[in-house]
C-alpha cells in the first residue's frame, strides 16, 4: 500500500518536471537566470533607493526584502503589493512595523518587469523561493481592477 | 471584614508593584560602546538594550528619563537611576503605556508625547513620578498617518510647548513618493502638518483649535531646542528624499546625496520655512523651488522669501536631537553653542550612507560663530551602511554632562569632560 503511494507521488513529481520541462520557467534553469538578470535592472532603479543595496531596508522606515514572509510567503499577495503599493504601516517583521509608504507600481512596471523584478529578490540575497511569472502578475493585475 | 481590608490592601500592594516594577533590567553593563570624541572627553554607557530609546530628559537628581518607540513590557517610557553612583543605571521604573518619541523635563512637570497626543507627569520634591498612571493629558488630536509621525517638544519660559507635527509625505506629492507626481499647490497638508505647534503648559486636552501654527513650511522635524540666551526656538529640519531617483537630468548620483541641506532653523511666531515648495540646494548655496513645483536647480521665485536657514548640512543625514549647551562642565568654546544628533542617512543610496555622529555648531548670542565640527563620532561601527547604534536624543545633565540616546540597540551615553 505504502509502496503504492510513493509510486503514485514519483509519477506525480515526474509528470510535473515532464510539463515544467515544456514552459519557459524551469527553476533553476536558463529562464530563472535571463529573469533574475532582467529583475536585478529593475532592483536597481525602482526598488534599491529605498530597500537599499543589501535588501535589508532601513529600520522601521523600509522593511528588510531578506528571510522573511512578505517576499518568500504567497505570491498573489507580494505581487499585488507591488502592483498597489502600501499606505505604511501595515508591514510588520519582528515586532517593528515600517513607516514609509510605498508607491503602487501598477502604471510604472511591465507585467514581465515586476515577475522578473520578484524572482530576483525570492532568489537573492540568501533568499530561495520559486519563480513568479508574467502570467501570475497578469492575473492579478486582472484581479485589481 | 478585617480579612477582606487586609485582602484588598494585600492586593493594592501587589498590583502597585507591578505598576512600580523597579526591575534592575539594565544591569550590569558588560563592557563599554566607545566613542571618538576630542581630548578631554570620555564617555560611560549608562545602559544597555533598553529598547527603542528616542528622546531623552535627564532630571537634577541624575535620573534619566527615556521615552520608548516600542512598549518594553508594555510601557512606554522609562526612569533609569543609578543608585551606587558608579555612573551606570542599575534601577528601572517603567511607566506609560504609549510609544513615542518627545520627551522635556521643565519646573516640576515631566513631559512626553505619543504620536498623537501630549502628557505631563509630576514629579515631586523627592524626584519621584507623582502619578505615573494618570499624567494629564494637554493636547489630543493630532495628526498621525505613521511617515513622520514622531511629536517632538520643547518649552519656553513662559509657559508653552512647542510640539512637531511632520507632513505624512516627502513633498506633498499629488501621489505621494511616486516619480513623475506633480506637488500639490497649496499643499493641503499645511493646514494640519508640516510645522511647529504652539500650545499651553497648564491646560488640558487641547486640539488644533486651542493651538496656534507657530512655524510652518518644516517638512518634518525631531530635534528642537528652545535658546534660553535669545529666548527663541531652533529646530532641525530633514530634508526631503529622491531628488536623484525622480530627477536624474538635474541631480546626479552625487548631487542628489548632498541634496537638500538638512537644514538648522532659528524661528519666529509665522515663520514660513518653505516645504514643500522650496528646498536648499547645497551646490548652488541657495533655496530653491522644488522640480515637484517646477524647478530646474535654478528658478527662485517664491523661495528668495522664505526664512533662511542659519547652518546647512549635507543631505539625508537626518538631525533627530538638538540641544543648546548651557552647562559649565565643558570647555568655554561650547557654552551656548548647539549638539545635534545625526540619526543617519539612507536616501544616499548609492552613494555611501552618512551621519550617525554628533556635531557641534559653536554659537554666540544664538548666531553661529564658526564652522561645524564632529563631536562625537563612532557610532556606525565598522560598515556605515548598516550602522550599529543611532543617535537619536541629547540631553545635558545637572553637572553639565552630555547624553547621548540610541534608538537602534537602545544605548545611553554619559558624555564627561575631565581636561
Amino acid at each position: 500500500m505504502c509502496g503504492m503511494k510513493n509510486a503514485i507521488i514519483v509519477s506525480l513529481i515526474a509528470l510535473g518536471f515532464a510539463g515544467f520541462s515544456f514552459t519557459k520557467e524551469q527553476p533553476g534553469g536558463t529562464a530563472l537566470k535571463a529573469s533574475m538578470a532582467r529583475g536585478k535592472k529593475v532592483y536597481e532603479e525602482v526598488c534599491m533607493a529605498c530597500h537599499q543595496p543589501d535588501a535589508l531596508g532601513v529600520p522601521r522606515m523600509n522593511p528588510p526584502l531578506v528571510k522573511t514572509k512578505w517576499i518568500l510567503g504567497d505570491k498573489k499577495q507580494l505581487i499585488t503589493i507591488v502592483l498597489k503599493g502600501l499606505k505604511g504601516g501595515e508591514i510588520e517583521i519582528d515586532g517593528d512595523r515600517y513607516d514609509n509608504p510605498m508607491p503602487p507600481q501598477e502604471d510604472n512596471l511591465t507585467d514581465t518587469q515586476i515577475a522578473d523584478v520578484l524572482t530576483y529578490v525570492r532568489n537573492s540575497f540568501g533568499n530561495k523561493a520559486s519563480m513568479v511569472t508574467t502570467a501570475e502578475v497578469k492575473a492579478r493585475r486582472k484581479v485589481g481592477k | 471584614m478585617l480579612r477582606t481590608i487586609i485582602k484588598t490592601v494585600f492586593l493594592i500592594a501587589i498590583s502597585a508593584s507591578f505598576i512600580f516594577s523597579t526591575s534592575p533590567v539594565t544591569a550590569p553593563v558588560p563592557f563599554d560602546v566607545p566613542l571618538k570624541m576630542p581630548a578631554g572627553f570620555s564617555s560611560i554607557t549608562v545602559a544597555q538594550n533598553v529598547g527603542r530609546a528616542r528622546h531623552i530628559a535627564v532630571h537634577s537628581n541624575g535620573d534619566v528619563f527615556v521615552k520608548l518607540d516600542r512598549l518594553n513590557t508594555g510601557k512606554g517610557i522609562l526612569r533609569l537611576r543609578d543608585t551606587n553612583g558608579d555612573g551606570v543605571a542599575d534601577d528601572t521604573l517603567k511607566f506609560g503605556t504609549y510609544t513615542g518619541t518627545g520627551i522635556a523635563i521643565k519646573n516640576g512637570y515631566l513631559y512626553a508625547s505619543s504620536d498623537e497626543e501630549v502628557f505631563r507627569y509630576k514629579i515631586d520634591a523627592k524626584g519621584e513620578i507623582e502619578n505615573p498612571d494618570a499624567p494629564e493629558k494637554i493636547v489630543t488630536g493630532l495628526v498621525n498617518k505613521r511617515q513622520h509621525a514622531s511629536k517632538s517638544l520643547t518649552l519656553d519660559n513662559a509657559g508653552n510647548i512647542y510640539v512637531n507635527i511632520g507632513a505624512p509625505t516627502n513633498v506633498c506629492q499629488e501621489k505621494d513618493r511616486t516619480k513623475g507626481s506633480p506637488g500639490m499647490n497649496p499643499c493641503p497638508i499645511l493646514e494640519t502638518a508640516g510645522g511647529i505647534w504652539q500650545f499651553k503648559v497648564d491646560k488640558l486636552n487641547q486640539t488644533y483649535a486651542e493651538g496656534v501654527r507657530y512655524a510652518t513650511g518644516l517638512r518634518n522635524v525631531v530635534g528642537l531646542d528652545w535658546n534660553n540666551q535669545v529666548n527663541d526656538l531652533y529646530l532641525m529640519q530633514h530634508g526631503r528624499d529622491m531628488l536623484f531617483q525622480f530627477y536624474p537630468e538635474l541631480f546626479d548620483q552625487k548631487a542628489g546625496a548632498n541634496n537638500p541641506a538638512e537644514e538648522f532653523f532659528r524661528v519666529k511666531k509665522g515663520s514660513d520655512c518653505g516645504w514643500p515648495y522650496c528646498y536648499y540646494d547645497n551646490d548652488k548655496k541657495k533655496k530653491l523651488l522644488n522640480p515637484e513645483y517646477g524647478g530646474d536647480r535654478v528658478k527662485e521665485e517664491i523661495c528668495a522669501g522664505k526664512e533662511k536657514s542659519i547652518v546647512q548640512f549635507p543631505g539625508h543625514m537626518a538631525p533627530n536631537a538638538l540641544l543648546f549647551y548651557t552647562g559649565k562642565q565643558f570647555p568655554e568654546k561650547y557654552r551656548n553653542g548647539a549638539f545635534i544628533a545625526f540619526h543617519g542617512s539612507w536616501n544616499r543610496t548609492p552613494e555611501p550612507q552618512a551621519g550617525y555622529f554628533v556635531v557641534f555648531v559653536p554659537m554666540k548670542n544664538g548666531v553661529p560663530n564658526g564652522e561645524w565640527e564632529v563631536f562625537a563620532d563612532g557610532f556606525a561601527g565598522e560598515n556605515i551602511n548598516r550602522a550599529q547604534y543611532r543617535p537619536c536624543g541629547l540631553a545635558q545633565g545637572a553637572d553639565g554632562s552630555l547624553y547621548v540616546s540610541d534608538d537602534n540597540k537602545g544605548t545611553i551615553w554619559k558624555i564627561t569632560y575631565k581636561g
